[in-house]
């Protein structure tokens, strides 16, 4: 791809370099401005991949490659840097007003343009990554502060250990010292053991950049986090949210500029803080889709979840899960119900399955009356390999790739092994087993193509660790889902596909009363089916417990959680004393 | 609205069934021979229409940023102001997601907090007046410019309403029929929020106050209504029942004869939603007290084109063998009202 460089010059004579891919006639412009200490190759790959249907241009902020580098602190405040900003465009785009992209740095003094009104109408829509307007953090900070519930000031904290660096910046000498000696070599270092950036992707004026660049920090931060102003706009504005960013957290992030952003879309995506130089497709695709439909094309579903909706409330509206869009089969009932109104709750998109149809209609009815965007539901069989084919393809079409799916689907068999007969066994095996392999087969294939990641979570058992002798093919059959959960795990991770086991102990719901015990009579089967029914309402562990160890599961990317009691002192047991456990297990504890 | 009932009880309807058991029922269990009198039941309905209204009208003064304590104030003192002597307890009010009960872990939690009303957010309101020993304990739910959770919970709660009404009369023992309402809770993917009540219950039984001493107030209860649970609560374990209908043993009987107040009290996530009246149960048959009730009404504006009462055939507690299938719809709950809604409206 050919890259052409030029030279702007910003009103107060400092030279800027501007590089441009893609056809100037094309019908837009999307401009790049990369943070610190980058200069515009950080934008190199998305540029790229842009170029074919966007005009492209970048450019090198003052201090930062080849621009120039004044010398006084206060040539770097975010006034100059507008200015920088109105030149380049007066250059590159003189007629149409652009769709503005910032990161870091970039997307801090970009804010300032699209919340200010020299350039308002220059600006068509913004994409911000990991950089929060100053005077929006300001605000954020002060209302937590007149609020401050437990919650708040958590999140205010997590910030605060975050952003140790701003003050290290501050100290004289000490910061250039270590860019100029141990962070030459330490830095890429750094940058590729942490998150993931490729070697080579870094500017051969580095470290030159850091250590010009420092005048961004001295020359802004205080005035602007200790005066924050009120800075509304009513340009659209795309917020990606680096879920695992070391230096903005995505509370902070996404919240920050709620209250001033007419038109705001939320985008979380697993990735640290280097996600363009990480996740370059996806980035590039969600601008792309953005700027398609901010110049009129209709949103795809996945940005139409994202979009902020008024009115939901602020608790929904923080969550990692909004705007996601979750599977969960089983849907009609217990857990499976419980975890899809949670997720709906948090502001996620549901799409319900189960074996009946109207009890999945049920549950989607009611995710959307707690607020969840999007909504559909399903009847399908998770046995059956080619349903969940037509499944899978059908939520593909309607909704989009899923970013959960929550595999939960699942029954219950009781008695003796020598009883039960291989029916018996195809029936446990197909829905337990087989439902979760179909499910992590064909929605994890979506998410490995798709590339953004996403979470897979199986909802095994307590019973997948505790032998019991009256539980051989349904404890079976939940050990393969913990397994199978162990192996996907470790074969997704590069994909930044989280893999999820459940384990809960006696939850409470239909499936004690529609296990089917084997061996014994009709009558003798009504009267356990009752008598478990009676301690697993004793036990009164309601699935809502369990769902929110889904939700936990995928916020964490956690590999295994156990719920209740029951599950984690077995668990213990287990490793501490399988002799306890194997003597256990040949008691029958049917309740009878 | 008291004193007119008082003094136009020949107007009312005597239900001749319930007057035949109520003298069956003056020797054995005299505290609640005034319960079946019917114009004893008119002095209930009278009481539980003033705790109605008392519920309306404070829930129409609620504004963003009142509290807990404030509304449950306002109850009070409307309640007071309006002809009520004594309490069975002391008004509640439950706003946010404090109307799901959410992490309560001891009955103190039920008590009003300071917690504010917020636009969107639901609230129920929950009073148990006595006047002159007669005794309404009612829920009304609501929200602060609409709540669609709670809407369509309001609406579900139906369905509760009949079911519960067909298998009182089926005369299923209560523990059964608490699990049919936690099945129909099930099916429509609610959570049962009843059970956080001291005791489970869905519902308890209410009679006339005929204790005499002081009205004070102990851990939000009427010390005179203590008096008499404590005195139900020995009586009936004597005979085998429990004036509390939960799903425990101690409910597998057939439904006591008596004034049930019954409590559905359905959660969503954090949204909550009950409504609590009082049911006539009687040797062979049951019917809701009142039907000229505030969600009532609702339905029925709901349900429109709905048969009118008048044209239904007056239901006999003879002839209910027939009529159980019918009694899942209200249209039969209806017809019992027709009579009692004209009394009232006679006596107004």
């Amino acid at each position: 791809m050919k890259e052409l460089q030029s030279y702007v010059t910003a009103p107060d004579g400092v030279r800027l370099a501007v590089f441009e891919w893609g056809e100037r006639s094309a019908a837009t412009t999307v401009v790049l401005v990369h943070g610190y200490p980058d200069t515009h190759a950080v934008w190199r790959p998305i540029a790229e991949q842009l170029a074919e249907r966007h005009h492209v241009v970048a450019y090198d902020v003052r201090g930062a490659g080849h621009s120039d580098a004044p010398r006084r602190v206060r040539s770097y405040t975010l006034a100059t840097l507008e200015a920088d900003l109105g030149a380049v465009l007066a250059e590159v785009s003189p007629d149409k007003p652009v769709h503005l992209v910032g990161h870091d740095w970039g997307s801090i003094q970009s804010w300032e343009s699209v919340t200010g009104t020299a350039l308002a109408d220059r600006i068509a829509s913004f994409t911000s990554v990991s950089g929060p307007c100053l005077d929006h953090v300001g605000q954020w900070f002060r209302s937590r502060l007149r609020r401050p519930s437990p919650r708040a000031l958590g999140q205010l904290a997590w910030q605060g250990v975050h952003s140790w660096y701003i003050g290290y910046f501050h100290l004289p000498l000490l910061p250039p010292l270590l860019w100029r000696t141990a962070m030459v070599k330490a830095w890429p270092a750094l940058l590729h053991a942490i998150e993931g950036v490729p070697h080579g992707s870094g500017a051969p004026t580095f470290p030159t950049d850091a250590v010009r660049g420092l005048a961004l920090y001295r020359a802004n931060m205080i005035p602007r986090l200790t005066r924050p102003r009120k800075r509304p706009t009513e340009i659209p504005v795309q917020v990606v949210l680096p879920q695992k960013d070391l230096y903005v957290t995505p509370a902070m992030a996404g919240q920050a500029p709620q209250p001033f952003v007419g038109r705001l879309w939320r985008r979380p995506l697993r990735a640290g803080h280097w996600a363009p130089l990480t996740h370059e497709t996806v980035l590039a695709g969600w601008i792309d889709e953005f700027v398609d439909h901010i110049e009129g094309a209709p949103a795809a579903p996945a940005l139409d979840r994202a979009q902020v909706r008024r009115g939901n409330d602020d608790g929904a509206e923080s969550s990692p899960h909004a705007g996601r869009l979750v599977v969960v089969t089983g849907a009609g009932s217990g857990i499976g119900r419980a975890t899809a109104l949670a997720f709906a709750d948090a502001g996620a998109s549901v799409v319900a399955a189960d074996l009946n149809a109207a009890s999945a209609a049920r549950t989607a009815q009611l995710a959307s009356l707690l607020g969840s965007p999007r909504t559909g539901w399903h009847a399908v069989d998770v046995s059956d390999p080619a349903a969940m084919e037509e499944f899978a393809k059908a939520v593909h079409a309607e909704h989009g790739v899923p970013d959960v799916v929550v595999n939960n689907a699942g029954i219950g068999l009781g008695g003796a092994f020598l009883d039960t007969t291989t029916s018996d066994w195809d029936a446990v095996l197909g829905v337990n087993l087989m439902g979760v392999v179909h499910g992590c087969r064909l929605f994890g294939a979506m998410m490995k193509e798709r590339g953004e990641g996403g979470h897979l979570v199986n909802i095994a058992s307590a019973a997948a660790y505790l032998p019991s002798r009256t539980l051989s093919a349904y404890a079976t059959s939940k050990a393969a889902v913990l397994m199978l959960t162990e192996c996907l795990r470790a074969e997704l991770a590069d994909q930044g596909i989280g893999v999820s086991a459940v384990c809960p102990g006696f939850v409470n719901t239909a499936i004690a009363k529609a296990t089917r015990y084997v061996g014994v009579s009709a009558s003798e089967q009504e009267q356990l089916r009752g008598k478990a029914d009676r301690l697993y309402r004793l036990r009164n562990l309601p699935p809502e417990r369990v769902a929110e160890a889904v939700l936990r599961a995928v916020r964490e990317n956690r590999p295994v959680v156990l719920v209740a009691a029951e599950a984690r002192i077995g668990r213990a047991l287990s490793r501490l004393s399988p002799g306890t456990l194997r003597f256990v297990a040949r008691r029958d504890l049917t309740p009878r | 609205m008291l004193t007119a009932v008082r003094g136009s009880p020949g107007k009312l309807r005597a239900d001749t069934c319930c007057a035949d058991l109520t003298e069956q029922y003056v020797d054995t269990m005299s505290n609640k021979q005034p319960a079946w009198a019917p114009e004893d039941l008119d002095r209930f309905r009278a009481v539980q229409q003033l705790a109605y209204r008392c519920a309306e009208a404070v829930a129409a003064t609620l504004e963003p940023g009142v509290t807990e304590k404030q509304a449950a104030q306002r109850m009070r003192h409307w309640l007071m102001e309006n002809g009520a002597d004594d309490w069975f307890h002391v008004p509640f009010a439950w706003f946010g997601d404090r109307t799901t009960f959410h992490r309560f872990r001891t009955p103190l939690q039920f008590f009003p907090t300071d917690k504010r009303l917020e636009e969107g957010m639901p609230f129920i309101l929950d009073c148990a007046p006595v006047a002159d020993g007669y005794t309404a304990d009612i829920g009304y739910a609501g929200s602060l410019g609409g709540n669609a959770v709670q809407a369509q919970i309001l609406e579900d709660l139906q369905e509760y309403r009949a079911l519960i009404l067909a298998e009182v009369r089926e005369r299923k023992p209560l523990n059964e029929i608490y699990r049919s309402v936690d099945a129909l809770i099930a099916r429509h993917g609610y959570d049962n929020r009843h059970r956080v009540y001291p005791g489970r219950v869905l519902a308890h039984q209410v009679t006339r106050l005929k204790v005499r001493g002081p009205r004070a107030i102990v851990a939000g209860f009427g010390v005179r209504s203590l008096q008499t649970l404590g005195r139900e609560l020995v009586a009936e374990r004597i005979v085998g029942r429990s004036p509390l209908w939960a799903d425990g043993k101690s409910s597998g009987h057939a439904p006591t004869p008596g004034l049930w107040a019954v409590e559905p009290h359905l959660g969503l996530r954090r949204v909550g939603a009950k409504f609590e009246e009082l049911l006539v149960v009687t040797e062979d048959d049951a019917y809701w007290l009142d039907d000229d009730l505030p969600h009532v009404r609702a339905w029925g504006a709901g349900a429109a084109g709905a048969t009118e009462p008048e044209t239904q055939p007056e239901a006999q507690a003879g002839t209910d063998e027939t009529g159980v299938a019918d009694t899942a719809t209200p249209g039969k709950a209806r017809t019992r009202s027709r009579t009692r809604t004209t009394s009232k409206e006679s006596a107004a």
